[in-house]
């Protein structure tokens, strides 16, 4: 006998209404029932960050929280990032430029994560950059085009580009 | 992995949820998720029942009392982090609160949370114990105080009952103008701490240290209060070398070993991490001088 509820979760601007397992995490909610599978799930215990989403403009880990948690409340993953269907977001712009992905798995994550950062800190250092991203595991680049990548999408951030 | 199956409630007030607790046997306190979920998705932890208290907004208060400050459990890592009242007022915790985690997991994660997980080198369990904390615990038609010192009873267990939670915790307040350092190795920054050292000093007119603090973390099964340390610092003057001297004490600790660090470098660390503590927090306090270590 399996607990169910109906839940609404809001994600990048468009409603989903799904009856699910109260079991069910978050991330698979978003990929297996909303169709949404940019957001990836690496450990499913809060190691890798691939998971990660903006909560009502915070990022949190989703494999770290229940569907039935995020009822009514507002989610940003990473197919909403981009400002429309042809443009990208000059964060992505920047991690392209600068080599910042190579198989894309945690990119996600990265992207999220660091949306959140840079706007706190607008201008940040290398250092504060590898901090920030120090949640996040990227087994292909090294981690240099990332950090590159944010330092750049910082620059242009401010310069309104 | 994937959680197991269980019946979830959310209530909205912690009458409720005591109440669920008193009834489900088997029951689970989900609170910020950040130790809870791993653990359910590992299937480490089979509950029937997971009492969310994330809708209880009676928990989520940072409180001013004049000789401490007041938290509810389910402030976030977070909140505390950027409180002001926090950075003023208990200045340790936030210098280990920015040690916590990652952005992502201090946004969700809870004090509460952490005292009842209780890992042995978890910060908010290290200060609270260098603080002094109260803990109060509720259960249906009760509550009582736990002080800090009480309620590890071993590795990763607290002392209150399957019936009780933590709804506050009482942090004391130190004068104006003492000396505090949070200082801990980890292997990559926002991982548990192989060991930490969390180190609290007023020092007098003249320089002597008239009261010490010192908590080691990662050490023993829960965070340790150091008194041969404490002790051997009070009415002295702070130098490089009684804090060298007196840090050394720390090898004497009783300490765990697992896959991670042999005891003898978790001793190691006890005593370097606690010198550098003490030689930070002696020249923070006002009526301390600037200690530089070799
Ligand atoms: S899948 Fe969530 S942190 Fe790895
Ligand atoms: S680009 Fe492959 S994991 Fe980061």
């Amino acid at each position: 006998m399996s607990d169910r509820r109906t839940i609404c979760v809001n994600i990048n601007g468009k409603a989903y209404e799904r009856e699910v397992e109260t079991r069910l995490h978050l991330a698979d909610f978003i990929r297996h029932e909303c169709l949404l599978t940019g957001t990836h799930v690496g450990c499913e215990h809060g190691v890798c960050g691939a998971c990660t989403i903006l909560l009502d403009g915070k990022t949190a880990r989703s494999c770290l929280m229940l569907a039935v948690q995020a009822d009514g409340k507002e989610i940003l993953t990473v197919e909403g990032i981009a400002p429309n269907e042809t443009e990208l977001h000059p964060l992505q712009q920047a991690f392209q430029d600068n080599h910042g992905l190579q198989c894309g798995f945690c990119t996600p994550g990265m992207l999220t994560t660091l949306l959140e950062f840079l706007d706190e800190n607008p201008d940040p250092t290398e250092r504060e950059v590898r901090e920030a991203i120090s949640g996040n595991l990227c087994r292909c680049t090294g981690y240099q085009g990332i950090v590159a990548a944010a330092l750049d999408a910082a620059k242009r951030l401010q310069a309104g580009t | 992995m994937k959680p197991p199956p269980f019946t979830f409630h959310d209530p909205r007030s912690i009458d409720e949820a005591v109440g669920l607790l008193a009834e489900k046997d088997n029951a689970k306190i989900l609170a910020g998720g950040q130790s809870l979920m791993p653990m359910l998705n590992m299937r480490f932890v089979l509950p029937d029942d997971v009492i969310d208290i994330n809708n209880i907004d009676d928990l989520t208060y940072i409180r001013d009392d004049g000789d401490a400050l007041v938290f509810g459990g389910m402030i976030r890592q977070h909140e505390i982090e950027s409180s002001d009242l926090v950075a003023q007022k208990i200045p340790l915790m936030r210098e280990a609160i920015l040690q916590v985690g990652h952005r992502q997991t201090r946004n969700r994660g809870t004090f509460g949370g952490s005292l009842s997980h209780l890992d042995p080198s978890a910060e908010l369990p290290s200060v609270s114990m260098a603080q002094d904390a109260t803990i109060t615990v509720r259960k249906r038609g009760g509550a009582r105080d736990i002080a800090m010192a009480d309620l590890p009873m071993g590795y990763m267990t607290p002392s209150f009952e399957l019936d009780e939670m933590v709804t506050d915790i009482r942090v004391p307040l130190w004068p104006d103008g003492h000396g505090y350092a949070f200082v801990e190795f980890a292997r990559r920054h926002g991982d548990y701490a192989i060991t930490s050292s969390a180190v609290l000093l007023d020092v007098s007119d003249g320089g002597k240290i008239t009261r010490a603090s010192v908590t080691v973390g990662g050490v023993g099964p829960s965070p340790l209060r150091v008194t041969a340390v404490e002790d051997g610092l009070l009415g002295e003057t702070g130098s490089a070398e009684l804090f060298t001297e007196i840090a050394e004490k720390c090898r004497d600790i009783d300490a765990m070993e697992d896959v991670y660090a042999p005891a003898w470098y978790r001793q190691h660390l006890a005593a370097v991490l606690t010198r550098r503590g003490l030689a930070k927090a002696f020249s923070r306090a006002s009526n301390g001088t600037e200690i530089n270590l070799k």
